[in-house]
């Protein structure tokens, strides 16, 4: 270990992993991943069922499978990685403070950082269920870690909130090992998870999913033994008389990710309200020089082969940073407009060459809608859908004459026909 | 057989655990639970009152005003984490404003000092999230805050490892009183005996009294519920603000606490069970009134909320006192707030003044009153963390992201008095699981050290002792 790279990658996950190679076959050979589990490979260690990887490779792969794509090419290339390394903290200069238990708390300074952190999950705390706090009761992913990394199950008899893909996962990884999955619980009129992940885990296994609902108590001293599950009005309000009851002593909360940016703000690098992730130029830079940021930790993805792709980009950009003298910018901004909850990236730089990937989603289920980036009252895109929903990223794609045409700033929006 | 037998391991019994081993005492702690500080004192707000609250001469009002003064002192002993940030007590009303000149000129007859009335400007300099409505209010500058289960664990740890003993998973349900001495039956069938006992059962307090005939003393319940919001808020607010008081309590409050979170809370209702729980209505509460104190309140960043149901003895004072059909047996009963801050005071009181004419104390002079190690891993520098991980390697992994606790601290928890059996008594010594993903990173992590550490099985692991097993068993 050297106390300065080139480039370090901050997390060895699918994001760091791709980040590293892309970055390796622009040229770059001084680079360091550090990683905090004993192994890369981050949460796809865990996330055994396939379907991973339909885009990229076009088979269908399992969440370890996928990884061990990108850390066989990390090992072929020889890049560096630290595993069992926590980084403690990033200054906007760069410097990284991170802890092993070989080399205790050292710094390594880096000419180009990139974040690869990934995110965390919402917690019960976060939602102020009421009711007890008694043993039985986990985040979707920490019971898919007990299951699947450690091997231990944990309940019997299961109610989960949130029909995320986690969430829809782990119902029918549950229910495969024998548990009973009672209910699946959605706050909102419809899933954010993937259409064939409600076949497939849900229909599947007969697990009834009750949409407009939510668990309002939580019972039981020690160990769960219930919860009340009521409908909710238009407001998210549970509405009284619809209260039902079941028993239980497992509950599983899949209520949403969480970008892991404490690094990102320790750095001092803006993010954004919408993604909870870096506002990013389309290269994937930071508005901190030569801090970039790819995954989930940036934006959360419903595909980890968008997460790939990012990253490689993220990768590519890093050492195109290095290379460059002239860092001045030409800046459009990019924005979210009618029914569209984020766009990014949230800064276009004319100054960069090549296409860009503009990545939204929208706010609600719509259906026989157009969607349209427009440029003050310029259409520089158009596209029809039958149905758009939260749940699934979209993506139109700016063309490099479009992207130095540009006057103004960039507006994504959706209208309804 | 000991000398005395202390009922009861919330922050109570613990102080005064500790210091009845500053004689030469043989001392036991029965503690119904997995582990201390299950009950009452690990869900309330944490604030070591000024003193202005409690009426005039009443027992409440000694010992606040004293456990104050001592708080300091006994926390730095103890390494546990102080703050005198100072309380406020905001009026929204010219009445609520004669409420404030009342409370002041109580806690001065209390001996309270440094208390003043200062305007909306004042307040606003030193509060500039409070709400526009504030009128004025009272400034109570010895008031502070202290993280009450850190506390309660360190006074018991510190009490063991100058010779006391303690007993978990101890639920006294029957006192037998022969020749001059106690004996105490646990559900399990346990005994112990001492020459004299005393009852710091909390809620409990009162069940334990009519178990040695003490029937007179009733204590009943009241529930509060919290809302804690992450550290990233922590400086929304840096004194302790309350409402006016009324004759329904203190109302809520909105603070800091010693690890730069923000609390909100608590509410008060009469409740018959012993077991906490939140409610929609309650929380809903909270963040309504939280809301009338001050602006903006950073709600999204709410990381868990919780309650804890607080004694009270319908004498509405802390009985403290020797019980009247039995010698040797004492009551701590009913000690609600200002419970936490007079716990020092009545832990002096109730060796000086009342055990002391039962039994001969001789001073021991071997008593080390200091808690080492006192620290973080976080707060301490590189230098001294690089010499730690040299001598530890454990101190060298990061277990619980959120709140930065290292491998090496877990292992301590479990191993130094009182050892942690379970993840939330790891969770109360070390922080790992209260940060923002409340455990929903590291709590495998930690269940496998405890596993590892107690040589059990990852089944066997509980949340907090008894029927709280984490898993059901392994995968197929």
């Amino acid at each position: 270990m050297k106390n300065s790279y080139n480039i370090v990658i901050i997390g060895g996950g699918p994001a760091g992993l791709a980040a590293a190679v892309s970055a390796f076959d622009a040229g770059e050979r001084d680079i360091l991943i550090l990683e905090r589990e004993e192994k890369t490979g981050g949460i796809l260690n865990q996330c055994i069922h396939n379907g991973f990887g339909l885009t990229r490779f076009k088979e269908s792969l399992a969440g370890p499978e996928y990884a061990g794509r990108f850390i066989e090419q990390v090992e072929a290339r020889g890049i560096e990685v630290m595993t069992s390394t926590t980084v403690l903290s990033l200054t906007e200069d760069k410097k990284i403070t991170a802890i092993n238990q070989t080399e205790g708390v050292f710094t390594i300074r880096a000419k180009a950082v990139i974040l690869a952190m990934g995110c965390r999950e919402r917690s019960r705390g976060a939602l102020n269920v009421a009711g007890t706090r008694p043993a039985g009761i986990y985040s979707a992913g920490t019971a898919q870690k007990y299951i699947n990394i450690k091997g231990y199950m944990p309940g019997k008899n299961v109610v989960i909130l949130g029909s995320g893909d986690i969430g829809l996962i782990m119902a029918r990884r549950m229910t495969l090992e024998g548990a009973k999955v009672h209910a699946v619980c959605e706050i909102m009129p419809y899933s954010s998870g993937l259409k064939r992940n409600i076949v497939q885990c849900l229909d599947d296994f007969g697990i009834p999913l009750y949409l407009n609902h939510t668990i309002t108590k939580i019972e039981g001293k020690d160990r769960v033994t219930g919860v009340v599950v009521s409908e909710v009005d238009a407001n998210k309000r549970p509405i009284r008389g619809t209260e039902m009851h079941f028993d239980c002593d497992t509950v599983l909360f899949s209520v949403g990710l969480i970008p892991e940016n404490e690094l990102t703000k320790g750095a001092l690098v803006p993010l954004s309200p919408r993604t909870k992730g870096a506002i990013v130029y389309q290269n994937r830079e930071t508005l901190k020089d030569g801090i970039f940021a790819c995954g989930n930790v940036l934006q959360v993805h419903d595909l980890v082969d968008f997460v790939s792709e990012e990253s490689e980009l993220a990768g590519r950009s890093a050492v195109e940073y290095l290379k460059k003298t002239d860092q001045t910018r030409d800046v459009v901004d990019v924005l979210n407009g009618k029914n569209i909850g984020y766009v990014l990236p949230q800064k276009i730089d004319k100054n960069l060459s090549g296409n860009i990937k503009l990545f939204f989603r929208v706010t609600n289920t719509f259906k026989n809608c157009t969607i349209t980036a427009k440029c003050g009252d310029e259409v520089l895109l158009s596209r029809k859908k039958k149905i758009a929903v939260p749940g699934e990223m979209e993506t139109l794609l700016l063309t490099e004459d479009k992207v130095k045409n540009l006057t103004g700033e960039v507006v994504v929006s959706l209208e309804v026909e | 057989m000991f000398d005395v037998i202390v009922i009861g391991g919330g922050v109570i019994g613990g102080t005064l655990l500790r210091e009845l081993t500053k004689y030469k005492l043989r001392v036991c702690m029965t503690e119904k639970e997995n582990d201390v500080c299950m009950g009452q004192s690990k869900a309330n707000s944490g604030i070591v009152h000024a003193g202005f609250d409690a009426p005039v001469g009443t027992l409440k009002a000694r010992f606040n005003v004293e456990g104050n003064a001592m708080m300091s002192a006994l926390c730095a002993e103890l390494g546990v984490k102080y703050v005198n940030n100072g309380s406020l007590v905001v009026a929204f009303s010219e009445e609520e404003k004669n409420t404030l000149f009342a409370l002041k000129e109580r806690g001065e007859k209390n001996g309270v000092t440094g208390l003043e009335i200062i305007g909306r400007e004042a307040l606003k300099n030193l509060e500039p999230n409070i709400s526009d409505n504030a009128l004025c209010a009272l400034n109570a500058p010895t008031g502070g805050i202290v993280c009450p289960y850190e506390l309660t664990i360190a006074s018991v740890g510190n009490a063991m490892d100058n010779g006391a003993t303690l007993l978990t998973d101890f639920e006294v349900v029957k006192i037998e009183k022969t020749d001059g001495a106690y004996t105490v039956y646990s559900a399990d069938g346990r005994k112990e005996s001492a020459k004299t006992v005393v009852n710091c059962a909390g809620l409990g307090s009162g069940k334990i009294a009519s178990l040695v005939g003490d029937t007179d003393i009733t204590v009943c319940g009241r529930k509060g519920e919290y809302i804690l919001l992450d550290r990233e808020s922590g400086d929304f607010v840096s004194h302790t603000l309350f409402f006016t008081p009324t004759e329904k309590g203190k109302g809520i409050l909105v603070s800091q606490t010693v690890d730069r979170n923000i609390i909100l809370g608590p509410t008060a209702d009469e409740v018959q069970d012993d077991v906490p729980y939140t409610t929609a209505e309650g929380l809903g509460d909270v963040l309504q009134k939280a809301n009338g104190m001050c602006k903006n309140v950073p709600t999204y960043n709410t990381i868990t909320s919780f309650a804890g149901i607080r004694a009270y003895s319908t004498r509405h004072d802390f009985v403290i006192e020797e019980s009247k059909g039995n010698e040797g047996f004492f009551h701590c009963a009913g000690v609600e707030s200002p419970g936490l801050t007079s716990a020092p005071a009545i832990a002096k009181y109730v060796v000086e003044e009342l055990l002391s004419k039962r039994l001969t104390l001789v001073k021991n002079e071997a008593f080390n009153g200091k808690r080492t190690p006192d620290y973080f891993f976080k707060n301490m520098s590189v230098e001294e963390k690089n010499a730690l991980i040299k001598k530890d390697p454990s101190y060298g992994k990061i277990v619980c992201r959120c709140e930065q606790i290292t491998e090496g601290e877990i292992v301590r928890a479990i191993r130094e008095n009182p050892p942690a059996k379970s993840v939330d008594a790891v969770k109360r010594r070390t922080r790992a699981g209260m940060g923002r993903c409340q455990g929903g990173f590291c709590q495998p992590s930690v269940a496998s050290v405890i596993a590892r550490e107690l040589n059990i099985g990852l089944e066997e692991v509980t949340k907090s002792g008894k029927g709280s097993r984490l898993l059901v068993g392994r995968n197929k």
